[in-house]
């Protein structure tokens, strides 16, 4: 088993006390990140981001991904305790964890929620050790034509299977891939976009619009919200996770359910959020006793928080076998793979097997590592939301404000970033998704040399994207996708016409 | 069922009222936005196809794949700008109370402040009076409270980014005067 030595490889490299500590501060700093209200999984990578500038790589993924882990677990907290999801992936957790708390066994059902977190990531992490490394020995033999299918494939899987408006989603896509263009065009050197302006050459740094869209506009739209609270205070006893711990083999086909479907989602762009809702109404469905659920019941805590973390977890394995994020905050760990001078994608298993083995061997060391952190200090965090908001927004915006200037020490960037808030919360508002954007942002420049060679490299002619049987398929079954809900209300028609109404 | 337990409360005294009026619908504003993005399409279009949008002997020009892209962007706010006249649902929904829009701007306009203060006064200087000033007269919290939270929160920064971290931020007056 290669895979196995390498993991043991990322293992040591990993196991200094210099990481350990950076993964330990990571780790509260996503747990604080998540317990906050008006910061998330993305805003807080996002604007810790910069205080790994100077890192070396591999230190710095490890601490970015723990915020991450963090921020994950971080989410359940406030949930279970203060009926307030964290994350947009914990609402299901609030349906029955909310309840549990209320019944006074708040204790067990963050024990629960911790533990199936572990479980569903740990699923999703040991997916990525056996399949990222053969993926991107497959993803080795592609060509330009075939990369391009593969981002086409990307792009056009948002628009047919995300549930807003199709409209925005292609604004929202073409709008990030067109301000990627911005500034020097790699390939003939001309400019692009710019309108005479020095600031512009540069181009739209994508982490600068990241921060401003997720950090400076969530801000903005937390404060339009009540943020008055009450909630349990909760510890927890070692005699209580044991207990939980001593049932969990009798819930083991929610778990492995759930952590299917996580894996799936995650992998394909459908998210962490609709996993974890798909997981509690799976759950639900195939309970014997339906009416139990949403009255604290401890299956309805473990099905959304396992799904929720496989599926943010495997959104990593495209993103490091292929280069294509499989989520937002995937994305944005892919901007700060790029500030470091590393290029993701399949040559990064080649290139640089210590960075990818430790990110690895990070996963699972910081899930383990996590998972002791939470249980032994929820009160602490807890009791994170006394601190008034009014204290915490001004602290974010100057954290905001030097994320993005850090990135290419520019004025100009904490002007953009502004923009980007107010651009931020009117699309958040009117229902623009805002990961499309990311994606396009971050995928844009990649995405277009992918192009322009294919088309240089078959003089122009777009049949090179069916020219071989890889590219081929992949391109038509992007078009199948992008075009999904059609076909889909045109085989439902069908079927109801040959199977005239019963009822 | 026992809320005997409950043991964290916070007060929110100035949130927004739930019956205030509202300034815009979802309508209003979806239309407003589909007008700015055809007019950006409009304009990066016509900058692409001056960039050169066609083909040359050795591949595409550099401005062909942002021109299309331009089109479909233009397309898809034409799109919405049609359906966010004919929705019925956006114009019933509240883009933003007047009470929310206050919170709002309560934030963004010392936001806005700040990237100013920045400016002249380098960050470290502007992070504080923003601290201070947004804690002391938004969050009406004690002076001593708002001055040592915004100074302890600054110093840390200075601290990790410039001295430990190395990380270099926009610089004014008074950094000149101390000698960093």
């Amino acid at each position: 088993m290669e895979a196995l030595d390498l993991l043991m490889h990322g293992f040591a490299v990993l196991l200094t006390w210099k990481t350990l500590l950076l993964m330990m501060t990571g780790l509260v700093l996503g747990i604080f990140v998540g317990v906050l209200p008006g910061l998330g999984g993305p805003n807080g990578v996002a604007i810790l981001l910069p205080l790994t500038f100077t890192m070396d790589p591999t230190s710095a993924i490890v601490m970015l991904s723990c915020i991450y882990w963090g921020a994950l677990f971080g989410g359940a907290i406030t949930s279970i305790l203060f009926n307030i999801p964290g994350e947009a992936w914990s609402v299901a957790t609030t349906f029955d964890g909310y309840p549990m708390a209320q019944q006074g066994r708040a204790a067990e059902a963050l024990t629960a929620a911790f533990t199936s977190s572990f479980i569903g990531s740990l699923v999703a992490v040991m997916l990525i050790t056996f399949l990222a490394p053969m993926i991107s020995s497959f993803a080795l033999k592609f060509g330009p034509p075939e990369f391009f299918a593969v981002y086409l494939l990307t792009f056009c899987s948002f628009v047919g299977l995300g549930r807003e408006a199709k409209h925005k989603t292609v604004i929202s896509m073409s709008l990030g891939l067109l301000l990627a263009g911005i500034g020097m065009d790699t390939v003939s050197g001309q400019l692009r976009m710019t309108f005479g302006s020095a600031e512009l050459l540069r181009g739209v740094n994508f982490l600068v619009a990241v921060i401003g869209l997720f950090g400076i506009s969530e801000i903005l739209l937390t404060m339009e919200e009540r943020l008055a609270l009450r909630g349990h205070a909760a510890g927890i006893s070692l005699r209580v996770v044991l207990s939980v711990w001593k049932d969990l083999p009798k819930y083991w086909v929610t778990l492995v359910r759930s952590s299917f479907i996580g894996c799936w989602l995650g992998i394909t762009p459908g998210g962490a959020i609709a996993a974890s809702f798909m997981g509690y109404n799976l759950a639900k469905r195939f309970a014997k006793d339906q009416d139990s659920f949403g009255r604290g019941r401890i299956e309805g805590v473990f099905a959304p928080e396992t799904a929720a973390h496989a599926s943010g977890t495997s959104a990593l394995l495209p993103m490091l076998a292929l280069g294509i994020p499989g989520s937002g905050t995937a994305a944005i760990l892919l901007g700060g793979l790029m500030v470091w001078g590393l290029n993701p994608g399949p040559l990064l298993f080649v290139e640089h097997k210590d960075f990818v083995w430790g990110l690895i061997a990070s996963m699972y060391l910081g899930n383990v590592v996590g998972l002791a952190l939470v249980l032994t200090t929820v009160p602490i965090f807890a009791s994170i939301l006394r601190v008034p908001f009014a204290a915490v927004a001004p602290m974010i915006v100057v954290s905001c404000a030097i994320g993005a200037y850090a990135i290419q020490n520019a004025m100009f960037d904490i002007w953009l970033m502004l923009g980007f808030g107010i651009v931020g919360y009117v699309f958040k508002k009117i229902g623009v998704p805002l990961a499309p954007f990311t994606l396009a942002l971050v995928l844009g420049n990649r995405a277009e040399d992918a192009f322009r060679l294919s088309m240089i490299g078959a003089g122009g002619d777009l049949k090179v994207f069916w020219s071989n049987g890889l590219a081929g398929s992949i391109t038509t079954l992007a078009i199948v996708l992008l075009f999904w809900p059609v076909i889909d209300k045109a085989f439902s028609s069908v079927a109801r016409m040959l199977r005239p109404a019963k009822a | 069922m026992s809320n005997a337990d409950i043991e964290i409360v916070v007060e929110d005294p100035t949130a927004p009222e739930a019956n205030s009026p509202q300034v815009a619908s979802v309508r209003v504003v979806d239309v407003v936005v589909s007008l700015l993005l055809l007019a950006l399409a409009i304009t990066l279009g016509f900058d692409n196809w001056r960039a050169g949008a066609g083909w040359e002997s050795t591949g595409p020009q550099p401005g062909y794949f942002p021109f299309y892209l331009s089109i479909i962007l233009g397309g898809a706010s034409l799109y919405g700008l049609v359906a966010a006249f004919l929705s019925r649902t956006e114009a019933s929904e509240s883009f933003v109370t007047q009470a929310q829009l206050r919170r709002v701007m309560a934030v963004f306009v010392p936001t806005v402040l700040f990237v100013l203060a920045t400016q002249f006064l380098g960050l470290y200087v502007a992070s504080f009076l923003l601290i201070a000033g947004f804690m002391r007269l938004v969050g009406k919290i004690a002076l001593w409270k708002s001055l040592l939270t915004a100074f302890v929160f600054t110093a840390a920064m200075f601290v990790t980014f410039d001295v430990a971290f190395d990380v270099i931020m926009p610089k004014g007056p008074l950094e000149a005067a101390l000698g960093r």
